[in-house]
């Protein structure tokens, strides 16, 4: 074992590390954001809805996150780069970068896994309290927003904890699509120190690092919201 | 030009390789699902019957192969794992590449290095949710060691395990994708390879997608079968 090569591509390193963060942060909000429309068409009374996120949950889920990746960096990515007057506009600075095309892959990942989990949630909220909020005169987005998805989210924290560990392992495939994250620093490190294992380990302790912050965080987040849905 | 003159048809055509890439996928799935079970049963049984030191080494296992990223510990055990095999087979004048085992069963053993720490969680739960009076009363009738494990635990643990051991199948098939990243033959990389050379990117990649919704959905209905089969003699779940 031999990590003299540490301080000299240490900053690369530690630019990594963020970026990885970047992505984990970036990706979860939008990711968990359309998760919540997915959990809501999911069990919508529209036929057409309710079929259409079905479709949308069954094949995010039953295809590899890889082939997903590289269907939008190297599929997409190939026909935008045909649409010359995409190439003009100041879109194409983004649609040339991987990182944008990961944070993308990611969310709607993101989307189809945490959208059935924000399912059952919705429906373990019992019926009485929405209608009770409906009562009390609260608008149907009212209800959703104070009562209904406060309700739901703070019963699966414990599920979103664990579906962050899996978003936050997930971003280290952004190296395949040329994106300088955790693991891609260490590539770089390996391919200039010629060295197999000690910067792949190095890196390793650093993802375990952060699957522990995301847990700790998640923790947190638990005990609060334990406090404030405490019942009087 | 259209998508079906691409792929072709007969020994040279895209079509084959794929048929190609999608066994292999099957095969190293298979065989990493078995390994996986094998690695979970065992480290379950360290963790319920182990002393201090084993059952800590086999929490750290589980522990560290569920916080790092799969492709990471697919990158780190492939070329361990590759250059240990080689050497040992040399050891025995055994020529790797003539065999051409080496690559398989590298990819083998580290996904089933891999499923075996979430395996071993699920075969432990469902170890401790047989009620312990059917082991109590097994053992009172004289039953014990392998015959114990054979005709009493593993028959009763088996429907408290099916759901998990049914979701890591899933899992595995696509986790094998990661295996291209280390240039394995199978599916995703032999997407890579016509998308690369023809430059329809968007139409294989879409293609090799398809051919893994297939086997995921194809795995689901069979699944279903196992576990109204298994499940038979339990009480009706609501």
């Amino acid at each position: 074992m031999d990590f003299s090569w540490l301080p000299k591509y240490g900053p690369l390193l530690l630019e990594g590390a963020w970026r990885t963060v970047l992505l984990v942060v970036l990706s979860g909000i939008i990711g968990n954001g359309l998760a919540i429309i997915v959990g809501f068409g999911r069990i919508s009374r529209n036929f057409a809805v309710a079929k259409a996120a079905l479709a949308f949950t069954s094949v995010i889920r039953g295809t590899p996150l890889l082939v997903q990746i590289f269907l939008m960096y190297y599929g997409l990515g190939s026909v935008f780069g045909e649409w010359d007057w995409i190439r003009q506009t100041f879109l194409w600075d983004y649609l040339r970068e991987g990182f944008w095309y990961m944070v993308a892959a990611l969310a709607i990942s993101t989307a189809g896994y945490t959208g059935e989990v924000v399912r059952v949630a919705l429906l373990s909220v019992p019926r009485g309290e929405i209608e009770a909020g409906r009562a009390f005169g609260l608008t149907g987005l009212q209800v959703i927003r104070l009562i209904w998805l406060p309700r739901a989210l703070g019963a699966v924290l414990p599920t979103l904890a664990g579906e962050t560990v899996l978003l936050l392992k997930a971003t280290a495939l952004a190296s395949t699509i040329t994106v300088m994250d955790l693991l891609g620093a260490a590539n770089v490190v390996r391919s200039q120190t010629f060295r197999t294992y000690e910067p792949l380990l190095f890196v390793a302790a650093g993802y375990f690092l952060l699957t522990l912050l995301v847990e700790r965080g998640f923790r947190l987040v638990e005990r609060r919201f334990a406090k404030a849905y405490r019942r009087a | 030009m259209h998508f079906l003159d691409l792929l072709g048809w007969g020994e040279e055509s895209w079509a084959n390789q794929f048929i190609i890439g999608a066994l292999a996928t099957l095969q190293i799935s298979v065989g990493g699902y078995l390994a996986g079970l094998l690695i979970g049963g065992l480290v379950a049984w360290v963790k319920l019957r182990g002393g201090r030191v084993p059952v800590a080494i086999a929490n750290g296992y589980s522990t560290i192969c569920r916080a790092v990223p799969e492709v990471l510990l697919i990158i780190i055990l492939f070329y361990a794992g590759q250059s240990a095999l080689d050497s040992l087979l040399e050891s025995f004048e055994i020529d790797p590449e003539e065999w051409g085992i080496s690559g398989f069963a590298a990819a083998v053993v580290v996904l089933g290095l891999v499923q075996g720490a979430y395996a071993s969680e699920i075969m432990r739960g469902a170890i401790l949710a047989i009620p312990r009076g059917q082991i109590e009363a097994a053992q009172a009738y004289g039953l014990h060691g392998a015959g114990l494990f054979r005709r009493i635990i593993l028959p009763a643990m088996v429907p408290y395990a099916l759901g998990g051991l049914a979701n890591l199948w899933m899992v595995i098939i696509k986790d094998s994708a990661l295996i291209s990243v280390v240039g394995y033959n199978e599916l995703l990389f032999t997407a890579k390879q016509a998308a690369g050379s023809t430059k329809y990117y968007f139409s294989f990649f879409l293609f090799a997608g398809a051919i893994y919704y297939v086997i995921t959905l194809v795995s689901n209905g069979a699944i279903a079968l196992i576990e109204a089969r298994v499940r038979r003699w339990m009480p009706k779940m609501s």
